[in-house]
């Protein structure tokens, strides 16, 4: 009996005790479904994870994986897909364009702040590290700032994670809009406070650098000069409140901020940035390629900060925008055309601006041998921005021209790319227009004469859609930080290192006849930004802030001579999207025959006139969000 | 066959029957009427270019009633609506006149109550009007002659002249963004605002008519919309 109760009694008092204690760790076991915040911010790697995601969510204007058409309005390009023809048919744009997704937004700015929260508070980092993150946390969240403060002007500048208590009152919550120049004035110190801790890497494309934060710095200072300066233009562009509009008097102040921040990278103390000069050699058509290869080779220096794109995470701009006729997708092809009103700002070789000349003085036409020759002698970044009719992409030459002209002047052609017919009554056959086109209506082919060649991709399959392209959108370049530098020194009345800057972008596309200070003027200035900068989202910016867009964009039709004259001026009127289309002269007999002719041609889709409204400067801020919170004060004219 | 008309056929035709009546609300059907005045002259504006917007409170709505409502080209607007309170504003910036702003510097609020059609009027203050606009063709050239008499001439508000237009159309629709031709003039080369006079030639009109339609209008410095003369319809 007593043996029994002992063995009874231990064997329980052991089980007790076992149990008791297995049961508690048994409880206290680790997720293996999500990681916590201690574990990520104890890992260099997770950390890591963690910021790319965030790096993915920053916007651009124009982006290579946001679809073509954000490269395709404000009559710089015409839009041959019959889907998109309302690009060229509106006669204006809504109050709410351009505009992004506030709650995206500021859902994005919120995960940006705990992030920094986050990181300052780690302990398992080296403190190198944690520095280095926290600065690129930074460095987003005032590029993001800086994106919606070229759209809507002052928005509400969270810089902590914001809590709500539960309580039913959001009064705290409910945050003002700050006024622009404090936007503008945010991002530059964040740059400057940051630019250290950020490495000085020339490498280093797709991560902040300290290029990276200097250049956004220089742009945002630029943009906050030119808006106090050039609100004048506009005086009904402003609200009483400053959250639109930044007073006059401190327009000198944000240039020489802009000039100082761009010569700390010219300088070479953010690395060895410089312009993408590829030792091939100096003939035009060598030129041509270097522009065109700055925008391929991702090692190029001149690239600050960039949207890379790689193997299994690529976008499908080669896909929709390849010339027809050699598509790597039957049916894919060819919707962004530049037009002839960019065309035509490509200076000539002698620094004069000149219309393509397609009559001579008397109205005749002009037969030219080639049919790039009326193309010769002009700046090299024509050729690179644009595939001309006869030029070539991935060592084939388009086929670009509308018909045969006839020695009466009438036009022989088709409706259909390639048709082929007889040109006089009872000939043979023959091809009568060029399988890229152009003929209007027809889609996916061009209609203004033109491709597009800037970020078009020559690997092999880039232009398949299961293949896609990897070419990267550069954000901030070399080149654009000199032309900053040379508007923000032309401000500051310093011709001299304005011409200085200003020429080394112009000698690289072969305009090797320098400006002298005294040609240095405005339109000099916002001429060089257009064709420099063309499809790369930086245009309606600068059309913005100089109040030149309402301006620019009148809404009354453009005409031949509109298009003809004032070239290189900065208020040239630029309403509709123009072509310059090639046709063959069939003259038998005659000297002229098979020479080339050119004519102006305004696409038959082309039916509206863009017409910016003093109430389009800003972009609408929607009735839900000024719902929500009562102290966002509405955008002026709208 | 028999039984898929009882069991299909019937129910579906009375239950279409029966659901329009029960689902439908009725439409609104009150006109709301007006058009934009100075002490009883319309004031005549660019179609499709000058809003106004009409707020409703309650219904936990916000925003404006509608969207892209703006007023027509002889400055007239007209609404379908249900009976109730409304408020109607022209937003800051908008149309060649001043509306009424309140201290803060929003533009003021005009409340109607809607009970059966209505005709409001909006009394603005335009920056200029145009006056015994004559216009008139011979020999396919069109003449105008008007008077720009500066209403706003207190020194803080008051507006120059940016530069005076004539408009001509082959439809009733004739502005800047609708024309055949257009002839402007600068307001630095205008000698004697009570008398200016523009004229324009008639290009070839596919197919051809033989009248057109013709407005002189005023581009006011800093203001982005126009001021028109009525409409004239011009026989050649």
């Amino acid at each position: 009996m007593k043996k029994i109760v002992s063995i009874i009694t231990i064997c329980l008092l052991l089980f007790v005790g076992w149990g008791c204690k297995k049961d508690n760790s048994f409880l206290d076991v680790q997720p293996n479904t999500f990681l916590t915040n201690q574990q990520v911010f104890s890992d260099p790697n997770l950390v890591l994870s963690v910021l790319a995601d965030l790096y993915n969510r920053q916007v651009d204007f124009s982006s290579l994986n946001g679809g073509w058409r954000t490269f395709a309005d404000f009559s710089e390009s015409f839009p041959s897909e019959n889907g998109s023809s309302y690009i060229v048919q509106r006669t204006g744009w809504g109050y709410g364009e351009w505009g992004l997704n506030w709650f995206d937004s500021y859902n994005y700015i919120r995960d940006l702040n705990l992030f920094l929260q986050r990181d300052s508070a780690s302990t398992g980092l080296s403190d190198q590290l944690r520095k280095r993150f926290y600065a690129e946390g930074r460095f987003l969240r005032a590029n993001f700032y800086f994106e919606m403060t070229k759209r809507y002007g002052g928005v509400p500048l969270i810089t902590k994670p914001l809590t709500y208590d539960y309580s039913g009152k959001v009064n705290d919550l409910q945050v003002p809009r700050a006024t622009e120049s404090e936007m503008y004035d945010f991002i530059i110190n964040e740059a400057e406070a940051i630019k250290n801790d950020l490495p000085a890497d020339v490498s280093e494309k797709s991560r902040a650098t300290k290029g990276a934060a200097l250049a956004m710095e220089a742009r945002a200072a630029l943009y906050a000069g030119s808006i106090a300066k050039y609100g004048a233009t506009a005086p009904a562009v402003s609200l009483p409140g400053k959250q639109v509009g930044i007073d006059p008097s401190k327009a000198n102040g944000y240039y020489t901020i802009a000039l100082r921040a761009a010569h700390e990278i010219i300088n070479g103390d953010a690395g060895g940035y410089k312009l993408y000069t590829a030792p091939t050699g100096a003939t035009p058509a060598q030129l041509a390629d270097n522009f065109a290869n700055l925008f391929l080779d991702k090692t190029s220096p001149e690239t600050i900060f960039a949207k890379d794109f790689a193997k299994g995470v690529t976008h499908g701009f080669t896909t929709n925008d390849q010339p027809f006729s050699f598509s790597d997708e039957g049916g894919d092809a060819g919707r962004l055309n530049p037009s002839l009103n960019l065309a035509e700002q490509f200076e000539k070789l002698d620094n004069t601006y000149a219309p393509f000349a397609t009559t001579d003085a008397s109205g005749n036409p002009v037969f030219y041998n080639n049919a790039q020759d009326i193309f010769a002698d002009r700046d090299a970044r024509l050729a690179g921005t644009i595939i001309l009719p006869g030029g070539s992409f991935k060592g084939q030459t388009v086929d670009i021209w509308a018909g045969y002209r006839l020695a009466n002047g009438t036009i022989v052609t088709s409706d259909e790319a390639g048709h082929l017919k007889p040109i006089v009554p009872g000939g043979p056959d023959v091809q009568v227009v060029g399988a890229d086109g152009p003929v209007n209506g027809l889609e996916l082919r061009t209609q203004t004469g033109f491709y597009i060649r800037k970020y078009l991709d020559p690997t092999v399959g880039s232009g398949r859609r299961g293949q896609g392209s990897t070419v990267a959108f550069i954000r901030y370049r070399y080149a654009e930080v000199l032309l900053n530098a040379a508007e923000a020194a032309f401000e500051l009345g310093d011709n001299t290192t304005a011409a200085m800057y200003i020429n080394q972008v112009r000698a690289r596309a072969g305009l090797t006849t320098p400006l002298a200070p005294s040609d240095i003027t405005f339109n000099r200035i916002v001429h060089e930004r257009r064709v420099e900068l063309a499809f790369e989202g930086l245009y309606f910016y600068d059309m913005k802030r100089w109040r030149l867009a309402h301006i620019v964009w009148d809404g009354t039709p453009t005409t031949v001579s509109d298009l003809k004259t004032n070239i290189g001026k900065a208020t040239q009127h630029s309403t509709q999207p123009w072509g310059l289309w090639p046709y063959k002269e069939y003259d038998p007999g005659n000297p002229d025959n098979g020479t080339w002719v050119y004519k102006e041609v305004l696409p038959s889709l082309v039916t509206g006139a863009n017409r910016f409204l003093l109430g389009n400067y800003y972009t609408q801020i929607g009735d839900d969000v000024l719902a929500a919170n009562p102290k966002i004060v509405k955008q002026p004219n709208q | 066959m028999k039984s898929f008309l009882r069991y299909i056929v019937f129910p579906t035709l009375f239950l279409s029957l029966y659901s329009c009546k029960k689902d439908n609300y009725s439409p609104p059907g009150t006109f709301l009427t007006g058009a934009i005045m100075y002490k009883g002259d319309s004031i005549n504006v660019e179609r499709n270019q000058v809003p106004y917007q009409l707020y409703q409170y309650g219904f936990g709505k916000v925003g404006q009633i509608g969207s892209n409502t703006t007023f027509e080209q002889n400055g007239s607007y007209s609404q379908v609506l249900y009976n109730g309170d409304y408020k109607l504003i022209i937003p800051n910036g908008q149309g060649p006149f001043i509306w009424k702003q309140d201290a803060s510097g929003n533009p003021d609020s005009l409340a109607i109550t809607l009970n059966g059609n209505q005709t409001v009027n909006l009394d603005v203050t335009p920056y200029y009007m145009i006056r015994n606009a004559q216009i008139s063709a011979s020999g396919g050239i069109v003449t105008a002659t008007f008077k720009a008499e500066k209403i706003i001439t207190d020194s803080v508000m008051a507006k120059d002249i940016e530069r005076v237009s004539l408009y001509v159309n082959k439809t009733q629709f004739v502005s800047g963004g609708d024309n055949i031709a257009v002839q402007d003039m600068a307001g630095s080369d205008i000698t004697d605002p009570n008398n200016i006079t523009l004229s324009v030639t008639v290009p070839s009109i596919t197919p051809s008519q033989n009248y057109i339609f013709a407005r002189v209008g005023i581009k006011i410095a800093n203001v982005e919309d126009m001021i028109f003369s009525p409409l004239q319809k011009i026989p050649l």
